[in-house]
């Protein structure tokens, strides 16, 4: 094919597929109007009129929807950064323990990945919550002293409260998402050429060191793409969380929604909200990808 | 990231392209449903005496009673019903995107919902008057709001019950922290798990739900209305003629029962009107003299199918909610207008 083929071919299927999306809004406009649903978000300065159990900041009733929403979409980033640090721990234990030579630990570490990553989340969710918070008595039991306690109503950590809602969603996302992260620092590890491991421990460093500062290091590069998607994905089903109970983005949206009837509204807020969390996500990963690269080839 | 960007938009115009569509040209839903011969209407599916799956995999209740009386009038078959189980946000975004005909999902009636800046729906009459109740265990030692005071309270999300309670609650300036579940059997577990000293609902439903307990008489229902909750069945609104229908078919169902017209002896009633001239109301009802069905664009004997397949409207209720029912509701307001209730019917005229 010559060149200007080329690219009348590819300028004739650009132009049709900008047609063709014209066509989709065109017609998403249409229907819209037609069934006076057509878009307008000025109730978002409205009072939200209901009360919500977790906010970082100061919130009460009288207060307007889009402080709501922000309350919800802080309440999702709290669990999911508490998610993501306490799944990324857990996943590098699971994962490193099974290049162990310990037979227990390997077992262990397997026998988990196999279980968690067989059962659907929400079952998970509901076990940890209806099953597990739900079902510890109302006076606190503290294991440790005044260090934790926890009861019914949650998890009193060093004077910070932590509801049960938050603690079943936290530990459900982080032991789910654990799982997936320790399968991809395993894949990472075994990508690390076996003369390595023997390097090491011919130069008589012990386990733990090697693998922290010999087969890690190594490992990372393989390991940061597969975290990426596992980050992005506690991210999304964070939204789970009204299963059990906890006020993030999706449950205030929720409310929002039966209050206003702006249904399409609330779903766009949410995608974006979400789109610029994810984004977020991504753009760090790849910062820190890049970071690790670099390092490397200068080392 | 400027291009994943632009891909996601693409995904998402393509979503929305599904969204809506509806015909609303000059045509009456109601001249599809005909031809389709098939109603399909929306319920909820989970709330024993009003919409609930039974033990042969058919749908059972109040609810479901209204959607076979309206399929009885419109396609002249109670059958002929495809029932949607919706959940609360997403029942009035079914009707309106035409997925279903209408909506008879112990839906409250008010101005929001029914005025056309709101969510623009017609309301046929009411067929449930309800009213939100707080339960508590006996053994709290709780008899009202003020003992509810800073209490976690377990509540459904994506109802006007949430609302309600807030408001409740504000207007006599006590806290409370509201623990939101999706749906009423969450709310029903992490009240009886203990997360809550109180839960909150419709009168009917926690009385359903607490059919259901393995100690239905340890839980109270406190004697505090949160709320007005009359609930109707809904279509959208713009529709005339599907709305009139709508409405009278649910007059039917009450006018019968002040006509005292049962299931039993409708084919009786309906001999005796054709054979006594002089029983006009009567002839006018049961479509013996012809004229009121067709103004409503319905068979003339719209009635007599409707009586024949599901009874009158206290036979709906006591079948599904009354003494021998597994969920038992007093009638209470829900009673006719000649025993003290509110259910009246206007005149078949």
């Amino acid at each position: 094919m010559k060149r200007s083929q080329k690219f009348y071919l590819q300028f004739g299927l650009a132009v049709s597929l900008l047609i063709f999306i014209g066509i989709l809004i065109y017609n998403l406009w249409v229907n819209l109007s037609r069934t006076d649903m057509l878009l307008s978000f000025r109730w978002l300065e409205q009072p939200a009129g209901f009360p919500l159990a977790e906010h970082a900041l100061s919130y009460k009733p009288s207060d307007s929807y889009i402080w709501a929403l922000c309350m919800g979409w802080l309440n999702s980033l709290k669990v999911i950064i508490c998610g993501l640090l306490a799944a990324t721990v857990l996943g590098i234990l699971a994962g490193t323990a099974r290049s162990s030579r310990n037979a227990l630990l390997r077992a262990l570490s397997s026998g988990y990945v196999a279980l968690i990553r067989q059962i659907p989340l929400l079952l998970q969710l509901f076990f940890w919550y209806f099953a597990g918070f739900l079902r510890l008595s109302q006076t606190p039991l503290a294991p440790l002293g005044t260090l934790i306690q926890v009861s019914k109503q949650g998890v009193e950590l060093l004077g910070l409260h932590l509801s049960s809602e938050f603690s079943a969603l936290l530990v459900g996302l982080s032991v789910f998402t654990g799982a997936s992260i320790a399968e991809v620092v395993r894949g990472g590890i075994n990508s690390v050429p076996r003369g390595q491991w023997e390097a090491f421990r011919s130069l008589g460093l012990p386990e733990g060191l090697g693998l922290r500062s010999v087969v890690l290091p190594q490992a990372l590069p393989a390991i940061l793409p597969g975290l990426t998607s596992q980050y992005l994905n506690l991210a999304k089903n964070s939204t789970l969380a009204i299963a059990v109970a906890y006020a993030d983005l999706y449950k205030v949206i929720n409310t929002t929604i039966t209050q206003t009837n702006r249904a399409i509204e609330g779903f766009l807020l949410l995608l974006i909200s979400f789109l610029m969390l994810n984004l977020l996500i991504t753009g760090g990963m790849e910062l820190l990808n890049r970071l690790v690269l670099k390092s490397q080839q200068s080392s | 990231m400027i291009g994943r960007l632009f891909t996601g938009l693409i995904s998402l115009a393509l979503l929305c392209s599904g969204c809506a569509s509806i015909d609303k040209g000059d045509n009456s839903r109601l001249d599809l449903i005909k031809k389709r011969g098939q109603l399909h209407c929306g319920v909820s599916g989970k709330i024993p005496g009003f919409s609930f799956l039974s033990g042969n995999g058919s749908y059972e209740g109040l609810d479901i009673d209204i959607c076979r009386a309206m399929a009885a009038a419109f396609v002249g078959d109670a059958s002929k019903v495809q029932y949607r189980p919706l959940t609360a946000p997403e029942r009035f975004t079914a009707l309106k995107s035409g997925e279903i005909d209408l909506l008879s999902r112990n839906t409250t009636f008010n101005l929001s919902r029914d005025a056309a800046g709101g969510n623009g729906l017609t309301f046929a009459p009411v067929v449930f008057h309800d009213s939100q109740r707080l339960m508590v265990k006996r053994s709290s030692g709780i008899k009202n709001l003020q003992n509810l005071k800073a209490a976690n309270i377990c509540v459904g999300s994506g109802t006007t019950t949430e609302q309600n309670l807030n408001d409740a609650f504000q207007e006599r300036k006590l806290s409370y922290t509201p623990i939101n579940y999706q749906d009423l059997n969450q709310v029903i577990a992490g009240y009886l798990q203990g997360r809550c000293a109180a839960m909150t609902s419709d009168g009917s439903q926690l009385a359903a739900a607490r059919s259901s307990f393995p100690d239905p008489d340890q839980h109270i229902i406190l004697d505090v209305a949160l709320s007005k909750e009359p609930l109707a069945p809904a279509s959208v609104g713009g529709d005339q003629r599907l709305g009139d229908a709508m409405r009278w078919v649910v007059f039917a169902l009450i006018a019968a029962e002040e006509f005292d017209i049962t299931q039993e002896n409708i084919n009786s009633k309906h001999q005796q009107a054709k054979a006594n001239p002089q029983l006009s109301s009567l002839r006018r009802f049961l479509g013996v003299d012809a004229g009121l069905g067709q103004k409503l664009g319905l068979a003339d004997d719209f009635v007599v199918k409707v009586i024949r397949a599901t009874g009158n409207y206290g036979e709906i209720y006591n079948r599904h909610l009354g003494p021998n029912s597994s969920v038992t509701i007093p009638r209470g307001l829900n009673s006719s207008y000649r025993k003290g209730g509110l259910l009246i019917s206007p005149p078949f005229n």
